[in-house]
């Protein structure tokens, strides 16, 4: 059975129980779901250029980049200027969060540290075409404050996450 | 050599393609639905008036919620009108914004389970101190 569940891989097993729970609530009620599906075609529509961009930025990756690159520069050998380049890439990238998983993993099996990723990860919510909506909604002063501290925040994430990440697979280690 | 580069390049890419776009439209139908089914008006039910508890559970719900930040500033700013505490409601957008728990499946088998676990329990506590601080920072400039 595991077996079985293997070779169909963890990333269709994730669709499937999706699927299975749109099933379940269409039977709870089908008006929402099918409304549920018509969002998500809305949100499929829109992704799609973006997720162009990010299989293009793999392609190019995979063509350009090679371990020893990533590691100078967004590796454990890139030292401080990593961390700059994953602020500001996180800050300008576009279009949902989980679009940009499959790049990132790509770097990381080429040696791009995990803190540099949660860095990444979290600018994406420094969102500057949406400032002039947040002043309007919070005040200017609150806005400026609130996104220095994202920004300084994302590196304690990142430092934090890796920490964490490491100790966990230091205790590990002794038992395998 | 060249058109070797070209080749793994290209294998690289498909089987990237293979491993994330099941993930991608498995995400994309969770959104969907999470839109669908939580409707905006219950996030101003879930406060309690209360100063302390309520930074604590709008990092909760902002961590549960899914979709566009601009949603989030609105569903703020209405909350503030409102009446809830600052604090709380800068909570509850940063949480939106730097939290996807819907998200987490896909983040785990792309990113590593531990990973994706510790980046986003970490966020959800981050958006409290980070709401906390502004506040008090805006205090001090006020």
């Amino acid at each position: 059975m595991s077996k079985a569940l293997k070779k169909i891989g963890a990333q269709w097993l994730f669709l499937i129980a999706v699927i299975l729970l749109y099933i379940i609530l269409g039977l709870w009620d089908l008006e929402t779901t099918v409304a549920a599906l018509k969002g998500f075609l809305v949100l499929l529509k829109k992704i799609l250029p973006v997720l162009g961009i990010v299989f293009a930025l793999i392609f190019l990756s995979n063509l350009v980049l090679n371990p020893k690159i990533v590691n100078r520069y967004l590796g454990r050998g890139a030292k401080k200027s990593g961390w700059p380049v994953a602020i500001i890439a996180g800050i300008l990238s576009m279009g949902p969060i989980y679009l940009w998983y499959p790049l990132l993993g790509e770097l990381k099996t080429k040696g791009m540290r995990d803190a540099l990723i949660a860095v990444f990860l979290y600018n994406r919510a420094v969102k500057i075409p949406l400032v002039p909506v947040m002043i309007y909604y919070f005040g200017l002063k609150i806005v400026v404050i609130l996104t220095v501290l994202m920004i300084l925040f994302s590196i304690a994430n990142g430092l934090l996450v890796e920490k964490l990440i490491r100790k966990g697979e230091a205790k590990q280690k002794p038992e395998t | 050599m060249e058109s070797s580069r070209w080749k793994r390049a290209a294998k690289g890419l498909l089987n990237n393609i293979k491993m994330s776009v099941p993930i991608l439209v498995g995400v994309l139908l969770l959104v969907g639905a999470l839109n669908t089914f939580v409707p905006k008006e219950f996030f101003a039910r879930i406060f309690t008036g209360n100063k302390a508890l309520d930074p604590l559970i709008g990092a909760l719900f902002g961590s549960i919620a899914a979709g566009n930040p601009l949603t989030s500033y609105i569903i703020g700013g209405e909350l503030l009108n409102s009446g809830i505490s600052l604090i709380a409601v800068l909570a509850f957008v940063v949480s939106w914004v730097t939290v996807g728990t819907v998200q987490i499946p896909a983040e785990s088998l792309m990113l590593g389970r531990c990973f994706a676990l510790l980046r986003n329990g970490i966020s959800c506590l981050m958006a409290i101190a980070i709401a906390l601080l502004t506040v008090l920072i805006a205090g001090i400039f006020a």
